[in-house]
């Protein structure tokens, strides 16, 4: 593994030098900053209110914590996804720059060259994630805080987990990407596109049927709803507190995709955090299968 | 000399294209080896092989004696690579760049620091060292380009096209770079070029025409093979040179007549000593060679 700890160095310091390459990263999440500030918060918060019974007495810090929980929770959810894949842009770049070959002149294996793509990706992401979580978390607590330490820690592992799942099937997807124009199409394919897909900037339950069964064979859509169920955890038990129906409570849960339905059964915690999982080593064990398959030019 | 590159019966094609043809060549130790052809001619495809980047569809390549596929680890320690383009990390300084390489060949700490330091006396580098390498000049990012090649001290350097589009001071510089090195080490090093002066300083020169060897030798043997001498005349009339019977051009303040070699050129100057009072006999030049055997002209890398 020689040369693993530089080609991780040089591959992040790329990332987080190249302003370009960083700024596009953290488009989707923008694009979800700006909806909840311009219409988005006001929507939901309203749609809280009015399902809320009017025998019960909600505190205003409960409703903002709920908007704000769905905010976070869509925010990280893209953040893990869309940053790893345009930190895992690097090495179809280096393709169409040419560095790729300046790289594997060197005795490097191309075992490790994949690996250090890989880890450069996950770390980036990482950083970048833990930022979002960092400044998720503070605004929760300004605008009101449900959350015990248990859920922190869990929030944490989930951002974690989706992080993986997102370099994950971002290596797969750019590694046969060679030209800037293919680079460019994955870039905007997804920095549009995976937001809706993952229930990040509306819910999948306000999709149409065909469309929400297509969904739920997607992967990040489970990571989207684990991640919204840890950010409104604090947020259910105190709704449960103050005598919320149980009947309230699931139709605010199926609302907002906390409650996940797969043909109609329900999709419970453990079954989203085992299909993360296995999607992410299903998907890594593909990557190796490609750089495995690809055999030594000479 | 032994052979440090032998290249048997190569062939590369990208589907109808025949890049490379049964090339067969040898590089001696510590030569200057000079590969030249127009755009396309296959000398990228020759280097992309022999450095391991490109796979082949048949024939042999040895370097050092051993054959790339069954010890390419080892060999990419002794080859040393210029590309045609920059491809170091422009958004990174020239440390940061120099640094990286290095621990991909295991160079780290002070052996990095030592190495850098016989660079620097090469190159002149340390000025550049804390710049952003996408903001440097051509020739600051040539010299950079050529440090990193060299960083893990090959012996065999392999220069593509290394002094296209170079101001003739850093051209100056870079061959002096390398002369330096294959004067102290035995450095032997292998060129692509489009200008003809520098395949003139080689020692063995193999000019590729679509793909296939055209003609090779040394480049006085190609030079005696392929043009004739030139007997520069200063002093006489047109008239007067045209009676000798022989090609001829009209230079700004003499008369260039082409002869079949240096024999011919002594028996015409026996013959009319009157004539020449004042004259010079020059060698046929590499572009009058590439000239003759491609029928092309070689115009930085242009086909005329």
């Amino acid at each position: 593994m020689t040369g693993l700890g530089s080609l991780i160095g040089r591959n992040c310091r790329l990332f987080f030098k190249d302003k370009g390459m960083f700024f596009t990263s953290l488009i989707t999440p923008a694009i979800l900053l700006v909806l909840y500030a311009t219409f988005l918060a006001g929507v939901y918060r309203d749609s809280f209110a009015s399902a809320i019974p009017a025998e019960v007495a909600v505190d205003k810090a409960l409703i903002n914590a709920t908007v704000g929980g769905q905010l976070v929770s869509s925010l990280l959810a893209v953040t893990c996804v869309t940053v790893a894949f345009c930190t895992n842009l690097l090495m179809a770049q280096d393709k169409v720059t040419g560095t790729r070959g300046d790289l594997t002149i060197t005795p490097v294996k191309p075992a490790t060259l994949a690996l250090g793509y890989f880890l450069a990706s996950a770390l980036s992401t990482f950083l970048v994630s833990f930022v979002a979580l960092a400044a998720s978390l503070i605004y929760l607590a300004i605008v009101g805080w449900y959350l015990s330490f248990a859920d922190v820690l869990l929030l944490f592992l989930e951002v974690c987990l989706l992080v993986l799942f997102g370099t994950a099937i971002s290596s797969l997807v750019n590694y046969p990407l060679s030209t800037n124009g293919q680079c460019s199409a994955v870039g905007t394919i997804v920095s549009a596109g995976y937001g809706f897909i993952c229930g990040a900037y509306m819910p999948i339950s306000s999709f149409g049927d065909g469309l929400q069964k297509v969904l739920m064979f997607l992967p990040g859509t489970y990571g989207t709803s684990l991640i919204r169920n840890r950010a409104l955890a604090g947020v259910f038990r105190e709704m449960s507190a103050i005598g919320f129906p149980e009947e309230v409570l699931t139709g605010i849960k199926d609302s907002i995709d906390c409650n996940l339905y797969f043909f109609g059964h329900g999709v419970s915690q453990g079954v989203m955090f085992a299909v993360l999982a296995g999607s992410v080593a299903l998907l890594v064990g593909a990557y190796c299968l490609l750089n495995m398959l690809r055999r030594q030019k000479v | 000399m032994e052979n440090v590159i032998e290249i048997s019966h190569l062939c590369k094609s990208f589907g109808e294209v025949k890049a490379v043809s049964d090339l067969s060549f040898r590089v001696k130790e510590g030569e200057l080896f000079a590969f030249l052809g127009v755009n396309g001619a296959g000398k990228s495809t020759t280097i992309s092989i022999l450095s391991g980047g490109l796979s082949r569809d048949s024939g042999s390549v040895k370097v050092c004696g051993q054959e790339i596929r069954d010890s390419l680890d080892a060999l990419k320690r002794r080859i040393g690579v210029v590309f045609q383009n920059s491809v170091l990390d422009k958004p990174l300084t020239v440390m940061e760049n120099l640094k990286s390489r290095a621990a991909l060949y295991g160079i780290r700490g002070k052996a990095f620091e030592a190495r850098l330091e016989e660079l620097d006396r090469l190159l002149s580098l340390k000025e550049l060292y804390s710049r952003t390498v996408g903001k440097l000049s051509g020739g600051q990012r040539r010299r950079i380009d050529i440090a990193r090649a060299l960083l893990h001290d090959p012996s065999i350097l392999i220069l593509d096209e290394p002094t296209t589009g170079l101001d003739p001071q850093t051209r100056k510089l870079l061959w002096s770079a390398v002369s330096e090195m294959r004067r102290e080490k035995h450095m032997t090093v292998f060129l692509t070029t489009h200008y003809m002066e520098e395949a003139a300083d080689a020692d063995y020169v193999v000019i590729l025409d679509s793909g296939k060897i055209a003609a090779e030798g040394t480049p006085l043997t190609l030079k005696n093979t392929y043009t004739g001498d030139f007997i520069t005349l200063y002093g006489v009339t047109e008239e007067q040179v045209k009676a000798l019977g022989l090609p001829y051009e009209k230079i700004r303040d003499a008369f260039r007549v082409a002869v079949k070699d240096t024999a011919a050129a002594t028996a015409l100057i026996l013959k009319q000593p009157e004539l020449f009072r004042d004259y010079e006999i020059t060698k046929g030049k590499m572009d009058d060679v590439f000239l003759a055997v491609t029928g092309k002209k070689l115009t930085g890398g242009q086909e005329r």
